[in-house]
């Protein structure tokens, strides 16, 4: 690119606060609630610097009250505000799912189309850092399964900003997961593909559209989040050895781009499918399922998938490490489907 | 005291929702018996009526606008009409017929309606944080509109009510809680799932007034709703009512209702809260025995109509299901 020398490097936090504040200033009913969300600017970063820009009016810091308040941006978004909530860590859920599944996702729907509930609940997922059962989980696919809410999981800088504003925009509720591993946080392991570049001005990335992270010819590796990062390395390594990986990032769960899927599969005829998730009953088997129905006739192998044990996340390091995918054991498996 | 057409008027959407709650009984029925089928009918699944709590609905909408937000629980139909919300259109949607409010996708406990502003969950407690959401909105809005949250005395023990009454107090919203205390949580008493006698005096616990109405009295209701909505729409803050009020009927239609004697709730319709009052409005010459008639006639010929359109109402076309999932 030629202007690479110009552009702009982000974090994706940065990204992210930077598509609030500017979707803050364009539409007056754009408001963030949440917990730590102020001064503290979100414990992962995705508010930081706003409190001090745009007030405690707009980005409002709760009380531990996830129920109240993610109920109280359902009400708002109802009534015309277009809230954005966050969930501390999507663990936290239990406390509050309520008012996400059984309000937040059904109103529009039980109303008939004739209420509407335009808002964003942002929350953090992952692991890889030690912090154990109730704070590393990757729960997107839980959601996913429910219907009535969007499902954005952006991997990029660029992606993050560019989702960020689709969601605020969008006049259906948009869960936004973010990976505490992708953020670019100077407190978490080093992450060189966490920063990227991110031009100033607002623009758009779809909902419901995956994106070809890397172009190849012999496997597909279809992924999400941090696992698009690991994959990415798998894809350099196996280029190393002959094989040529393309990686598709899903960026949204729902909906989902299953011709982004089924077109890559019938190019590679060979599909892996890597998801920090759950193993079971989730991500993982759902992108299985649209290769098995839309590109059965094309695969020359039987698709296969690296995902997380149907364990809860341990705490000690090897242990944790053992049950994340990573980008040797991606290799192995994307070099397994190839037979190199 | 309210004048004499706000009395008349309060008498009038408790007859009203009284009557048609009465016709659903029947309409429920049918096609239900000898042996009850929940699936069966006209109007399938759980029906679940408000017979003898109509002062709480009426006392309090009395003082509302179409744009003030409501949001109501499982039993939500006094509300809802004393709230404004459109008759026919409630009862396709309870008939679930395409001309319903939700065009048949969300039935007699999904209720919704932009204008009035009308909601309701029913999940038990869990439609109160909503109303503090709508506060929230308006006062951002620099709208002088409010909300109201109904709910009953189990969801008081629920922790979505301590975290919306703090974070209404906490942020000053105008939000007026109305508990309605019909002493029973499906099968369970009161006194068996609440440690204290009176769920105002939880009130004390957010620095918010608190005021307990003993009687079922809609006049008592008017006059405690009148003074949250005030304080609600001048931005003080908000309040929490209590109404010991009476379930006439079952939880749900079909509920034999073991839990309570057949004395019981003769008891109960000894002390009907709209003969009582229509008793005082004679008394009183606001409303004679004739006005009276007159108005239970004109409500039963309304209600009439809505059952009829609902009936009449074609049904949505099965593919629709699949529709209005997201915006």
């Amino acid at each position: 690119m030629t202007t690479a020398t110009t552009e702009r490097l982000l974090t994706t936090s940065r990204a992210i606060a930077e598509a609030i504040g500017q979707e803050i200033e364009r539409d007056e009913h754009v408001f963030v609630m949440g917990e730590d969300i102020g001064i503290y600017g979100g414990i992962f970063g995705a508010t930081e610097g706003l409190l001090a820009k745009y007030g405690p009016e707009r980005i409002m810091d709760t009380p531990i009250s996830e129920t109240g308040f993610i109920g109280a941006a359902v009400g708002a978004a109802v009534s015309g505000m277009r809230p954005i909530a966050e969930l501390m860590f999507v663990d936290f859920f239990g406390v509050c799912m309520d008012q996400i599944y059984n309000h937040m996702a059904k109103i529009h729907y039980e109303s008939g189309g004739n209420v509407t509930v335009p808002m964003v609940l942002t929350t953090a997922i992952g692991g890889g850092y030690g912090d154990a059962a109730q704070h590393s989980q990757t729960l997107y696919g839980t959601f996913a399964h429910l219907p009535g809410m969007k499902i954005v999981v952006p991997s990029t800088p660029y992606d993050a900003k560019g989702l960020m504003i689709s969601a605020i925009r969008d006049d259906s509720p948009v869960l936004y997961f973010f990976h505490k591993g992708v953020m670019g946080l100077g407190w978490m392991t080093p992450n060189p593909r966490a920063t990227g570049p991110v031009p100033e001005e607002p623009y758009t990335v779809p909902i419901g559209k995956a994106d070809v992270k890397r172009q190849g010819t012999d496997v597909t590796i279809v992924t999400i989040s941090l696992m698009v990062h690991r994959a990415l390395d798998a894809a350099d390594a196996l280029a190393a050895r002959g094989v040529e990986a393309e990686v598709i990032d899903l960026r949204s769960l729902v909906p989902l781009d299953r011709e982004a899927i089924a077109e890559s599969v019938r190019k590679t005829r060979r599909l892996l499918v890597v998801d920090e998730d759950y193993r079971s009953f989730g991500v993982s088997a759902e992108v299985m399922a649209v290769a098995v129905e839309e590109a059965f006739d094309y695969l020359d192998a039987p698709p296969a998938r690296l995902a997380y044990p149907d364990v809860p996340v341990p705490y000690s390091r090897p242990l944790e490490q053992f049950c994340l995918p990573n980008a040797d054991t991606i290799a192995a498996a994307a070099g397994a489907l190839v037979g190199r | 005291m309210p004048d004499d057409a706000v009395l008349r008027e309060m008498h009038r959407q408790m007859v009203r929702s009284r009557i048609f709650e009465e016709t659903l009984v029947g309409v429920y029925m049918e096609g239900k018996t000898p042996a009850f089928d929940i699936a069966a009918g006209p109007v399938p699944g759980e029906m679940h009526l408000s017979s003898g709590q109509e002062p709480v609905a009426a006392g309090v909408c009395a003082h509302l606008r179409p744009t003030d937000a409501v949001t109501a629980t499982h039993r939500p139909h006094h509300q809802a009409l004393a709230h404004g919300v459109d008759m026919k259109k409630m009862a396709a949607e309870i008939f679930g017929k395409e001309t319903g409010l939700g065009h048949g996708k969300g039935g007699h406990m999904h209720l919704f309606s932009k204008e009035p502003a009308f909601g309701c969950s029913g999940i038990v407690g869990e439609g109160i944080p909503t109303a503090v959401g709508h506060a929230l909105a308006f006062k951002k809005m620099g709208r002088d509109d409010i909300a109201v949250a109904f709910f009953g005395e189990g969801a008081a023990n629920q922790g979505a009510f301590h975290e919306s009454l703090n974070l209404a107090a906490l942020w000053g919203l105008g939000v007026v809680f109305v508990c309605e205390d019909n002493a029973w949580a499906i099968s369970v008493a009161k006194e068996k799932a609440t440690a204290i006698a009176n769920n105002s005096d939880r009130a004390a616990a957010y620095g918010i007034p608190g005021v307990l109405i003993p009687d079922n009295d809609p006049v008592a209701v008017y006059e405690a709703a009148g003074e949250a909505v005030a304080r609600a729409r001048r931005g003080a803050g908000p309040s929490l009512i209590e109404v010991k009020t009476d379930r006439l009927l079952g939880h749900f239609q079909g509920d034999a209702q073991a839990y309570r004697t057949a004395e019981q709730i003769a008891e109960l319709e000894d002390r009907d809260a709209i003969r009582t009052y229509e008793a005082r409005l004679a008394e009183s010459g606001v409303l004679s025995e004739e006005q009276a008639a007159e108005v239970w006639a004109s409500c039963r010929a309304e209600v009439e109509e809505a059952i009829a359109f609902a009936r009449s109402s074609p049904a949505p076309a099965p593919e629709a299901a699949l529709e209005h999932v997201f915006a």
